[in-house]
């Protein structure tokens, strides 16, 4: 193979940061929505669980029951994608090196933190699209929720779970976080307030939970959503949670 | 050994990279023990060593992305120890192995690349010309190692970089793939492109580098251009065969100073010495004149392998 002469000529220097941005973000966000796995966890579950909760009559649910399903779904969303979804490819992005990669390349350190963060945020804001609007068609009435506060709260629950997420899919070997993500979301799922709300578990399980991210987020969610204000607790609890992995995870995070 | 002077001043041009008494550490153990190093733009430099040499190590203080314990390091000018912004601009990086995103299709991850930088290469020649168009939309995890190495090497050069490192660059290629590095190895030091690759392919860095520094436990053991290697110290030899038990004396005055022959075995024949066309025309003539056709003669010279063998006692495949 012969190559023009000048081809190469170096030419050097960083790309527009906005544009740099744009592509990671819009990338991570397709990388997300294209696999199989996540798609599962992130959007057919808890569309499913929206479904099955909102017509089957198997776990009991203040009325109106579409309302009280989308908030139990919508945290269960966000618990996936910040948490699960987010450790997993974390996990498995650094045995792959692409954090190295990109670390290598003019990109600053910052923007690909940003640029996975992004990619996080754009994935819940289509999993609230397509779960409000089914939501609709299940007879909820957006009308009579607190839409400040669940917006508040949904940003908070993906900081929360996020950092989490980070914090393991950053310090373990891919096999290991796929496997503790998976249970945790799992004992989460049925255990951790968001599936059975905390005042159907046991007392002692009850108290645990509302000091939980996915008990915070969920309670917090049902609450706002039928137009109540959610407890300080809640509040409080998720920033804690976010304020304190993040903490650990911007010392223990390695890029490989 | 000859001790270089400490990093070049302000004159002359900026080159390309330059270490010194570079030492890097793991849990006490030196991977990197006292490495010097220099390239000049326009030129390839070659680390050749068996693995575990430290030549990854070495690479990758380099970029940036590992520190050091001791020594001096200069890329294009700048300690890259924190890895500036602006160094990593300039600088193209093929790491070994990785460097993608499990699901991430082939042109997606160049075009990802691409961006980074100011005035990028196109993303799409430059995936038809590795080869790659075919898995242009393949997820990066379905590729084969051959092709997830062209990817990594597309993405090293799409930035247009100054100072190329290649870690390994064709360890996994086939012939037809490691003969395409060579040639965009080749263009891009007839660019100006200074380019820095680790190897442990003999043929791979006397074929391409202008310079070749052969490592072993993180030392250099020699150094200098491939023709320097193959030939320095060694008395090259010169065999040939022909009928058993002629008489050497008349071929041995034939001979230039310091030139020996003998028949080690009956029928084989061996001139030992600085071999020059001298040499061989007076063993054809003598042939000639005795009536007897010199058969397999041949000027054995000696090939990096033996070198590297001499040096370290080692195969460089092991």
């Amino acid at each position: 193979m012969t190559f023009e002469a000048g081809t190469f000529t170096p030419a050097p220097g960083r790309g527009s940061l906005g544009r740099m941005l744009a592509t990671q973000v819009l990338l991570e966000t397709k990388l997300a929505l294209r696999q199989g796995e996540q798609v599962l966890l992130t959007l057919v579950i808890p569309l499913a669980l929206l479904v099955g909760l909102t017509l089957l009559r198997v776990v009991p649910l203040p009325e109106p029951r579409a309302t009280s399903a989308l908030g139990t779904v919508l945290a269960l969303a966000i618990m996936s994608t910040a948490f699960t979804s987010q450790a997993i490819s974390l996990g498995f992005d650094r045995r792959y090196g692409v954090l190295r990669r990109l670390a290598a390349t003019a990109v600053p350190r910052w923007l690909i933190v940003l640029g996975r963060l992004g990619g996080m945020a754009a994935v819940v804001l289509v999993q609230v699209v397509v779960l409000a609007a089914v939501a609709v068609a299940l007879g909820w009435r957006p009308g009579a929720g607190s839409p400040g506060w669940v917006v508040l709260l949904v940003v908070l629950g993906t900081a929360a779970f996020g950092a989490v997420g980070v914090l393991l899919g950053g310090s373990l070997r891919a096999e290991l976080v796929l496997a503790v993500a998976n249970i945790v979301w799992f004992v989460l799922l049925f255990a951790g307030g968001v599936l059975v709300p905390a005042a159907a578990l046991p007392g002692p399980l009850a108290t645990v939970v509302q000091l939980l991210p996915s008990g915070a987020l969920a309670e917090g969610l049902r609450t706002a959503l039928v137009g109540g204000t959610p407890s300080t607790v809640h509040v409080v609890v998720l920033l804690a949670w976010t304020v304190v992995a993040g903490g650990i995870a911007v010392r223990t995070v390695r890029w490989s | 050994m000859h001790r270089p002077p400490r990093l070049s001043s302000v004159s002359g041009a900026v080159r390309a990279l330059e270490v010194r008494d570079l030492v890097v550490r793991y849990q006490g153990r030196a991977a990197v023990d006292g490495l010097d190093l220099d390239l000049a733009p326009g030129q390839v430099l070659a680390l050749l060593g068996p693995n575990g040499a430290g030549k990854t190590t070495t690479v990758e203080v380099c970029e940036g992305l590992r520190g050091r314990d001791a020594g001096e390091v200069r890329v294009l000018g700048t300690d890259p120890a924190g890895a500036p912004d602006a160094l990593r601009a300039r600088l193209g990086v093929m790491p070994q192995g990785g460097g993608a995103y499990p699901g991430v299709r082939v042109r997606e991850m160049v075009g990802l690349v691409a961006t980074c930088s100011a005035r990028p290469l196109d993303p799409d020649w430059l995936v038809e010309t590795l080869g790659l168009a075919s898995c242009a939309r393949t997820p990066y995890k379905r590729l084969s190692v051959g092709q997830q190495q062209r990817l990594a090497l597309a993405c090293a050069v799409v930035g247009r970089p100054e100072l190329v490192f290649l870690d390994e660059p064709t360890a996994s290629l086939d012939p037809q793939g490691r003969r395409l590095v060579w040639d965009l190895v080749r263009a891009l030091r007839a660019d100006g492109v200074a380019v820095l690759l680790t190897t442990h392919l003999m043929q791979e860095a006397e074929t391409l580098a202008d310079h070749i520094v052969i490592i072993d436990h993180g030392r250099t053991v020699a150094e200098g251009s491939p023709d320097d290697l193959t030939a320095a110290g060694a008395d090259r030899e010169l065999r040939f065969r022909a009928a058993a038990g002629m008489d050497l004396r008349l071929l041995a005055d034939a001979l230039p100073e310091g030139c020996t022959v003998s028949e080690p075995t009956p029928g084989s024949y061996l001139v030992e010495g600085s071999i020059d066309p001298q040499v061989l025309s007076a063993v054809t003539s003598w042939c000639a004149r005795q009536g007897v056709l010199a058969d397999d003669l041949r000027v054995a010279r000696r090939s990096l392998e033996d070198v590297f063998l001499e040096l370290t006692g080692r195969e460089l495949r092991s």
